[in-house]
């Protein structure tokens, strides 16, 4: 790829791991928490990055951001190596971690963006615009003045993300962004993250346990599994891939035989007038909604998502173990 | 190093608009930190109402020795005693959020929570400082003069470097404040009192191995014109700036080796 903005070329990090076995004995072992990766996101693009708990997604995004420097082999973003110069790459990116704030604490939100202001010496129109499109977006007029602390977990990652846009990056790391949010907040910084894509063609990678986030985001998805990549596509390949099922949950008006779904639909689960209908995630649920409605007397109904966890394990039990992966 | 400055002056500035934003908590504060702190000096006082010298040292030399201890204490502890703290931030998690950002790491974690307060210390030992001056039986020369403003400076550094070394060494055991503040905290109170009330054993360790001497013993023997402590050369006051030179040098080397050391591991 010509305009490969994030380059990785056979990455490896390896940790040693003291683990006390006695009185002053210590045992060392190698931990392989990334290995052999190789990927490239192009200028623009938006990935989503996912992974069971451990497999070396959050030890990659330290590597590409400079806090963590690779065992081995080549990593560059925008033509910087991060480890050599973490701080002249630190100007060109953004990074938002779920589970902790880049924000200071104890200081209204409006005091981490001013310092943000002078830290990356942004120009001061630059700044007021931004703060200004930022504020407007993310609706964060009200919390500017509210200490960090006291921000519920929704308003501090959208604080959060407008403290790593104030200085125009050219890339967005996003580590969980939506884990732990109500479904209003995730809507509001997917849609924001969209629109933000779509205007500026800031590069995008995200990591996350949800697959809707995937879904609603990005066009690409990789999959990293003990520390290898294992896919790398389409998410509809993912599904295909996986032969992962999505589940139709319906509630019928009273307690009747399993439903007769057409193929490849199947009851897998009945429990009083609740059943549960599996089809491939591939395929759209509206069909099997009309006929399924057509023939039977439907109360409520809902569709479940397979999560990533599922779809990695059927990946590995149904191919035999061999990673799959598709050119993207 | 001027990045670093920029961004500790940030960074620093930052935290000190905040607290100012609650002046009368803060001009509680530190007169509170100048009164606990000054605590120090009063168990000084109360020995000496007991007794008439300590170790053949008056009360205004000890007060010499305390007030040369205690400011450069002060000023150090105002500038890198938040580096104490970075074990935590290690263990949290939270320092990783200081890596993504583009400026010197050191200066981020020494300005982080910028506390004015501490400034009470500084006071405190100033004032006994400056009575000591007047009391003491000094026969003033330029130099001697000279050397007071000079001793302070480097004192300052020589602290400064041990709350940094403390910090480095947090990277790989981040539960090991506590050493750092026997070193820190434990070094200023041993300082206040003089070199002959100790062994000779460790004496020489605070002289040669953790070089705290310099803060204040050894210019202050010259000061008064006592005899060195361990039959040290004459000239072993003027020898403090290059002693802060090295200690620095030393504590930098500890850091970036701790933050090197962070980097591979992350942990």
């Amino acid at each position: 790829m010509a305009d490969a903005f994030i380059e990785l070329d056979g990455v490896e990090k390896v940790f040693e791991v003291r683990r006390k076995t006695g009185f002053l004995k210590r045992e060392r072992r190698q931990v392989r928490a990334v290995d052999a990766l190789s990927f490239t996101v192009a200028r623009g693009e938006m990935v989503g990055y996912i992974g069971p708990n451990g497999a070396g997604k959050s030890t990659t995004i330290k590597m590409l951001t400079g806090i963590l420097t690779p065992s081995a082999g080549r990593l560059r973003v925008a033509g910087i190596d991060p480890s050599r110069e973490r701080t002249r790459l630190a100007h060109r990116m953004g990074v938002v971690f779920g589970q902790r704030t880049t924000l200071w604490w104890d200081l209204p939100l409006i005091d981490s963006y001013r310092l943000m202001h002078r830290m990356y010496r942004i120009p001061d129109a630059r700044y007021r615009e931004n703060l200004q499109r930022l504020v407007e977006l993310l609706d964060l007029g009200e919390l500017l003045d509210v200490p960090v602390r006291q921000l519920s977990l929704g308003q501090r990652m959208r604080g959060d993300i407008a403290a790593a846009l104030l200085h125009d990056p050219e890339v967005l790391y996003l580590d969980e962004p939506t884990i732990g949010l109500d479904v209003i907040s995730k809507t509001k910084v997917r849609d924001f993250l969209r629109q933000l894509n779509a205007d500026r063609a800031t590069t995008v990678l995200l990591t996350t346990h949800d697959l809707q986030d995937i879904e609603q985001l990005c066009s690409r998805v990789m999959v990293i599994d003990h520390g290898r990549l294992v896919y790398d596509g389409a998410l509809a390949g993912l599904h295909e891939a996986g032969e992962s099922e999505r589940t139709l949950v319906v509630d019928l008006e009273r307690e009747l035989p399993p439903i007769e779904a057409p193929a490849p639909a199947r009851v897998v689960r009945v429990e009083g007038p609740r059943q549960w209908l599996a089809f491939p995630a591939s395929e759209s649920a509206a069909g099997l909604v009309a006929q399924v409605a057509a023939r039977y007397p439907l109360v409520d109904l809902s569709v479940r998502e397979p999560d990533i966890e599922a779809v990695i394990a059927r990946m590995y039990t149904e191919r035999g173990g061999t990673p799959v992966s598709e050119p993207s | 190093m001027v990045e670093g400055l920029r961004a500790y002056r940030m960074i620093a500035g930052m935290w000190i608009r905040s607290t100012m934003a609650y002046r009368a908590s803060f001009v509680l504060t530190v007169c509170g930190n100048l009164m606990l702190t000054g605590l120090d000096f009063v168990a000084i006082l109360l020995m000496f109402s007991q007794v008439d010298a300590l170790g053949g040292w008056t009360l205004p030399e000890v007060a010499l020795l305390y007030g040369l201890s205690a400011t450069s204490f002060g000023i150090a502890q105002l500038a890198f005693g938040s580096v104490g703290s970075l074990g935590g931030r290690v263990r949290d998690g939270s320092f990783d959020t200081l890596l993504v950002r583009p400026a010197p790491v050191l200066a981020q974690v020494a300005a982080d929570r910028f506390a004015l307060r501490r400034l009470g210390r500084g006071i405190q030992g100033a004032a006994v400082l400056g009575w000591a001056l007047v009391a003491t039986d000094v026969d003033w020369t330029v130099v001697k003069v000279l050397l007071v403003p000079v001793t302070l400076v480097c004192g300052a550094v020589i602290f400064g470097s041990l709350f940094v070394a403390g910090g480095a060494f947090q990277f790989l055991a981040q539960d090991a404040a506590e050493v750092q503040n026997a070193f820190t905290y434990g070094g200023t109170t041993l300082l206040q009192y003089p070199p002959t009330v100790f062994g000779r054993d460790l004496v020489r360790g605070v002289t040669f191995v953790l070089p705290l001497a310099f803060v204040n013993w050894v210019p202050a023997a010259h000061l008064l014109a006592r005899p060195y402590p361990l039959g040290l050369p004459d000239g072993a006051a003027f020898a403090a700036p290059l002693v802060a030179v090295v200690c620095a040098a030393l504590a930098g080397a500890a850091w970036r080796a701790g933050l090197r050391s962070y980097r591979s591991t992350g942990s």
